[in-house]
């Protein structure tokens, strides 16, 4: 079997010739890692009964938006960022303040205004606030690349953080915004777990699909030369700093998007939800998974997801520590997988 | 004493360095990072369809030749003429005015194909039809890159990446070709090669050809006008005869000039 061909293919390949599967070579570890993970995530939704599965499925459809969005920065360009969770809270704020019909007193400020927007035109405003803030944000990023770029996406993060917890009169501080809408189509609304799953699944198509648009485009081959050597990059004739920009801003706004849709299926955020930690985890996934490659995000988000969610059910664990040991798998897991797959789960190079 | 002085200018018929005849000139061209002065008010060029030759110890301020031409050095005096007129493009405008730059040590897209490097020669474009027809000739131009078209860059040789680095250089369809060290870290029968590839492009495509080198026996072989350069300044410049003629090659590399200049006061 060809070792260069990206996980599906290979999955399709043994479709078609089941023995394919039985040829030992080192490339099959990675086919083994996919089969794995999607076994996994099937008899755990079985085991768990179908409600369960259902809201696995969205959970996954939010975090797999984000590390494609992601990849598309640290795979695909090069530029490590670990303050994406910022665009995820401005994404998430925009549609739970915009949609929010809760009234709220403030200490200072008085009366806070309620919007009461319908979910799906707060949605587009919040992939819209992602991407104006990315295009500011990303000018005074661009001149940075490697370590640096990773200590200035970090401020971000921590400004953004403190932003959300600190301008009470749009945010409402660390009490957080309660009674976020739910999608709703005229009198449709997606309320269910079943139908905000399916909002998920058809938000994360459309990233996959503009992902996969770009990654195949002329763009998406300019961009990895980009990764490879910015400078070459641009003797060759291309702007590298619009280049940068454009991908950030896209990736920032397809993150907003997932914002949204968090924000909208919990239907109550408040600050903690866009720690430095989660952007940490998201990094994590995508390295996870593989750099530049879509499958290898969504990979590493089932696995990520199952991981998180799986740990609540092992029997010998009481269930106040739960919270902790998940956090110290995980870890564990990371540094055994850098150990012996730098390059991640279906990746094809290292950072 | 002056450093001016140095300057040996023999410049034989046809060769004259007027500047007139010079399709892409350095006119009095000082570079400095910093406090370092890496080139000093250097004049120097190449003329349409010619292979040029600039040749020095390390540190002479060879590449720094090419740089500021690219507009990846900052020009603190003179200025870079291109067919006549300033160049004042900016980096990644100057490919689309004709002139591709090989950058020192390859640098190929090591996680992309052969094609896909080659391709990212002329991406601007976004002309498939043109895209796939430079590609076509380039790989006609270079067999063993046609045979490895489908790898990985990373899995090929030094050797074989230099070649797609001169390829992809090519797709541009360059009217001035700029070579920084194309031989360097290369084993002696892989440098003949590059030299003859270079050769056989000045001669087929008429491709004008500016080429940094300190292998000084090969380019000798195929470059039609030669510069040294010693310590940012310009100490010679005439025909590769000239050069092997006058001991000026073995005074800068063993160092004498700089000698020469503490002894007389």
């Amino acid at each position: 079997m060809n070792e260069n061909l990206p996980g599906w293919q290979r999955l399709t390949g043994i479709l078609r010739d089941p023995r394919e599967a039985l040829t030992l070579s080192r490339g099959n570890i990675e086919l083994w890692a996919n089969l794995l993970i999607i076994l996994c995530a099937l008899v755990f939704m079985l085991l768990k009964g179908a409600t369960f599965a259902v809201t696995l499925t969205t959970v996954f459809g939010i975090w797999a938006m984000l590390s494609i969005s992601l990849n598309l920065v640290v795979g695909y360009t090069g530029l490590l960022s670990v303050g994406h969770i910022g665009f995820f809270g401005l994404g998430a704020y925009t549609v739970a303040i915009l949609t929010s019909t809760t009234s709220y007193e403030n200490l200072r400020t008085g009366e806070i205004p309620t919007f009461g927007w319908p979910f799906f035109a707060a949605l587009p405003v919040a992939a819209l606030v992602a991407g104006l803030v990315a295009l500011l944000v990303g000018i005074a990023f661009n001149r940075f690349r490697d370590d640096i770029y990773v200590l200035v996406s970090f401020g971000f993060a921590i400004i953004s953080f403190n932003v959300f917890l600190n301008l009470r009169v749009l945010t409402r501080g660390a009490f957080g915004i309660h009674d976020v809408a739910r999608p709703q189509i005229g009198s449709w609304v997606f309320d269910t777990e079943l139908e905000l799953m399916l909002v998920s699944l058809v938000l994360l198509a459309i990233v996959i699909g503009i992902s996969w648009f770009i990654v195949s485009s002329s763009f998406g081959r300019v961009l990895k030369a980009i990764r490879e050597d910015e400078q070459v990059a641009e003797v060759f004739g291309y702007h590298v700093t619009h280049y940068k920009l454009a991908v950030w801003v896209i990736s920032a706004m397809m993150t907003g998007l997932a914002g949204g849709m968090f924000s909208s299926w919990t239907t109550f955020i408040d600050p903690n939800s866009f720690i430095l930690l989660e952007s940490i985890l998201l990094v994590s996934i995508v390295i996870l998974g593989g750099l530049a490659t879509i499958w290898g995000s969504l990979l590493g988000a089932l696995a990520f997801v199952l991981l998180e969610e799986g740990m609540r059910f092992l029997p010998f664990l009481p269930q106040e520590y739960v919270g902790q040991a998940r956090q110290v798998v995980l870890g564990v897991l990371l540094v055994v997988l850098m150990v012996f797959r730098p390059q991640g789960l279906v990746g094809r190079f290292k950072l | 004493m002056e450093q001016q002085s140095f300057t040996t200018q023999t410049a034989p018929t046809g060769l004259n360095g007027s500047g007139s005849d010079m399709t892409l000139e350095l006119r009095d061209v000082s570079v400095h990072f910093g406090a370092v002065a890496a080139l000093q008010n250097v004049s120097l060029g190449v003329s349409r369809g010619e292979l040029a030759a600039v040749m020095g110890p390390n540190g002479a301020g060879k590449s720094t030749v090419l740089k500021a031409i690219m507009g990846l050095a900052p020009v603190t005096g003179g200025q870079v003429f291109w067919r006549g007129s300033p160049l004042v493009a900016a980096t990644h405008e100057i490919v689309k005015q004709g002139i591709s730059f090989v950058p020192q040590g390859r640098r190929v897209f090591t996680h992309l194909s052969v094609s896909e490097n080659l391709e990212l020669g002329c991406l601007y474009l976004n002309d498939r039809a043109e895209q796939q027809r430079r590609l076509d000739s380039v790989l006609e131009l270079f067999p063993i890159l046609y045979d490895k078209r489908r790898d990985m860059a990373s899995q090929m040789s030094g050797g074989q990446q230099q070649m797609l680095a001169l390829g992809r250089g090519l797709m541009a369809n360059p009217e001035a070709l700029l070579l920084d060290e194309p031989t360097l870290g290369l084993a002696p029968i892989i440098v003949k090669e590059v030299f003859e590839k270079v050769h056989e492009i000045n001669e087929k495509l008429q491709t004008t050809i500016f080429v940094v080198e300190h292998n000084i026996k090969g380019v000798l072989d195929i470059a039609s006008r030669a510069y040294v350069l010693d310590k940012g300044r310009l100490v010679h410049s005439g025909t590769p005869r000239s050069v092997q003629e006058t001991n000026i090659l073995t005074d800068v590399f063993l160092g004498r000039l700089g000698a020469d200049s503490e002894e007389e006061p």
